[in-house]
């Protein structure tokens, strides 16, 4: 967990400090609290400061080899013990094992009579003895407050709380005291005069009815601290404070990429998915499946936050449509988280997220949906708060699958709006209302550091999962859904006519072609026969030009001429004769 | 443990039978819990003569002793018996406060 300390500062320089074991605390404190010297805890009656600083105890005895002794001046021992047991603390075990002293300190005024000069020199020797009995390193005063409440020399009691803190920073002790808050100070009798190394200050606020414990370092001399709030959970480990900043955006990038589970989508994402650590926003629970189905099955570890539905349902929904989640659950690859949204504050299911991936360890997170999420909180402290969880999940190179709920028009939700700019990858998933019904389509509506599809893909729930069909463009604009088939048969149906369209032309433009080679023959038939006519007519004209030569011959011999007649003349003589 | 400074005898006079046990816790011998002591033996003296006990206990010597009587000031005079258990804390000087205290003398009205 070390490596998600974004403390601007190395810890340890300069002041050494005692690590609180308390989940998140140390990191915000960059390494735990100002050792030998006492700390402040302050809030609200049921704020969590007897909690948090018995956890300090605690985990001090279990985890780091230093005894702690508890004073305790509101409860009694054995209803300290049973307190925390709900905590998992078995103060009995550690108080026989030597690593844990109980002292209870009661003081009541209506039993004690003041009779003149006196300090506190019993409270000082009570607890210096137990102490040294178990070598404490260790001290929790809870409330030292109340000694105010029996005593009623002030000025003696306030002299002999500043030589206590003294004391107890000679003794070299880390010690933890706990003070009520006051109406405008931090402690109803100004412990923090004091206490001057460290104060912080715990919160239970509620708003809307849904309650958020809070954290926060007022001070710490020293050291540069977080000053935001942090929310806190208290459960069944204890108490753990989500300590990510908004500050940390010097996380690993990888370059390794992770399927979606849809090919189809991967495609559009330069072919190859996501970036492993990415943030992705998409509109589906479905989409969420196969991408946690796919991580699983590459043997990864995915923690699922289901707001809406219950794991059962969520399983069941998605093996309808071809998505079988169970085997993944059943081999502890695949876990679910399903709650309202509503149960908590915003940060509480943020510390929640936070605690269950630090003890999941999962390389894949899905919250779904994110938006319901932001309804448990104000807009302002969900984006804040998306920012430090989007953070938090970079920093471990987790990546997160948010999804949102889909607009139904193509404007923006305000929550889209809000962490556009926190998420790497935003597939968009849009209704289109056309031909009385409504369609999915999906877009990358950006991608960072990748060549990407910008183009529109039909989203279709199948039997078989997600598919990613292309969209019909034409004229029109993008068709999807019956319009798209509408649309593909009535191109079929046009492009068939203009096909029989186009055989019928081709068939009459043939029997044009052939009637043109008739008209042809014909005219051949007819022209041979002309000429036919005509090469007859020649050769009777031949024939009777010899016949009248010959009968001029005969005429000639029959008058005795002597001398032949020109030929011009027998010439003449065809056309008189004609 | 217990160092058992003055003990006497009771005498069973003026038909008083009980006698009272007191502790007085200090840490180590201060000018305060010398007075306290020498302020102690007076009032016991003057208002219950031979019947009285007083432990005085250092918890100086006995730390683990302050927490059985919930000690928190110093010194602080315990009336363990005749019962209820009584805490006075201080020096004693104020004797009247002392005496009411101890359940010698009725709280005036209005105190």
């Amino acid at each position: 967990m070390a490596k998600a300390v974004n403390n601007p500062t190395p810890p340890h320089r300069g002041l050494a400090k005692a690590p609180t074991g308390v989940q998140g605390l140390d990191e915000i404190t960059g390494g735990g609290l100002p050792r030998g010297r006492p700390t402040l805890v302050c809030g609200s009656a049921g704020c969590g400061k007897t909690l948090l600083a018995m956890e300090f105890l605690v985990r001090g005895a279990t985890q780091f080899g230093e005894p702690g002794v508890f004073m305790a001046f509101e409860e009694t021992s054995k209803e300290l013990t049973e307190n925390v047991r709900s905590l998992g603390f078995d103060l009995d075990d550690l108080v026989k094992q030597k690593k844990l002293a109980i002292d209870f300190v009661r003081v009541e005024r209506n039993e004690i009579e003041e009779t003149g000069e006196y300090d506190l020199e019993g409270l000082f020797v009570r607890l210096n003895h137990a102490i040294d009995s178990i070598g404490a390193k260790r001290v929790v005063l809870d409330t030292i407050e109340t000694l105010f409440g029996g005593l009623s020399n002030m000025s003696i009691l306030r002299g002999e709380l500043r030589r206590l803190f003294r004391w107890l920073k000679d003794k070299g002790v880390t010690a933890v005291i706990t003070g009520e808050s006051g109406d405008a100070t931090l402690t109803r009798h100004g412990l923090e005069e004091y206490v001057s190394d460290c104060v912080i200050q715990l919160d239970h606020r509620v708003e809307n009815q849904v309650s958020t414990r809070r954290l926060r370092i007022v001070k710490y001399r020293g050291t540069t601290h977080g000053t935001n709030e942090y929310p806190f959970l208290i459960d069944e480990d204890g108490i753990s404070v989500l300590p990510v900043t908004s500050l940390g955006l010097q996380h690993e990038v990888s370059n390794e990429r992770v399927s979606s589970g849809v090919p189809r989508l991967d495609m559009m994402l330069g072919g190859e998915g996501y970036f492993r650590g990415s943030t992705v926003l998409i509109g589906k629970t479905s989409l969420a499946a196969h991408f946690a189905a796919a991580a699983c099955q590459r043997g990864e570890r995915c923690l699922s936050f289901a707001f809406e539905e219950s794991p059962g349902q969520l399983v069941r929904n998605m093996r309808s449509i071809g998505i079988d989640l169970e085997p993944w659950v059943k081999k502890g690859l695949l876990q679910f988280h399903s709650s309202r949204a509503a149960i908590h504050g915003l940060e509480m299911h943020l510390a929640t997220i936070h605690k269950l991936v630090r003890d999941f360890q999962p390389r894949v997170v899905i919250i779904d949906p994110i938006d319901t999420l932001v309804t448990a909180g104000t807009r302002r402290d969900a984006t804040v708060m998306l920012t430090r969880l989007i953070d938090f999940l970079k920093i471990q190179e987790i990546t997160a699958h948010l999804t949102n709920l889909t607009s139904a028009s193509d404007a923006l939700g305000d929550t889209d709006m809000d962490i556009s700019s926190l998420v790497d990858t935003w597939l968009l998933l849009r209704d289109l209302e056309l031909g009385g019904e409504r369609n999915r389509v999906i877009n990358v509506l950006k991608s960072r550091g990748m060549a990407h599809s910008n183009q529109l893909r039909e989203f279709l729930l199948t039997d078989r999962g997600v598919e990613l069909q292309d969209v019909y463009l034409g004229a029109e604009g993008v068709l999807t859904g019956s319009a798209r088939k509408a649309q593909e048969a009535g191109e079929k149906a046009v492009a068939m006519l203009r096909q029989q369209e186009v055989e019928g032309k081709q068939r009459e433009r043939e029997r044009r072609r052939e009637a043109l080679e008739a008209r042809i023959v014909a005219l051949q038939k007819e022209f041979e026969a002309e000429e036919e006519e005509a090469k007859r007519l020649m050769a009777q004209v031949h024939a009777s030009q010899e016949v009248l030569g010959k009968d001029r011959e005969e005429m000639g011999r029959s008058r005795k001429s002597d001398t032949n007649e020109p030929p011009t003349r027998s010439r003449k003589a065809p056309g008189v004769r004609k | 443990m217990k160092k058992p400074a003055v003990k006497k005898a009771p005498t069973g006079a003026e038909g008083e039978k009980e006698t009272w046990e007191l502790r007085l816790y200090i840490a180590g011998q201060t000018p305060r819990s010398v007075a306290a002591f020498a302020n102690l033996r007076r009032l016991c003296e003057a208002h219950l003569p031979g019947r009285y006990k007083i432990d005085v206990i250092d918890l100086m010597q006995h730390p683990q002793l302050a927490a059985g009587d919930q000690i928190v000031a110093i010194p602080t005079l315990v009336r363990k018996l005749p019962e209820p258990l009584r805490r006075i804390v201080g020096d004693l000087s104020n004797t009247e406060r002392a005496l009411v205290g101890l359940q010698l003398r009725p709280a005036k009205p209005g105190e």
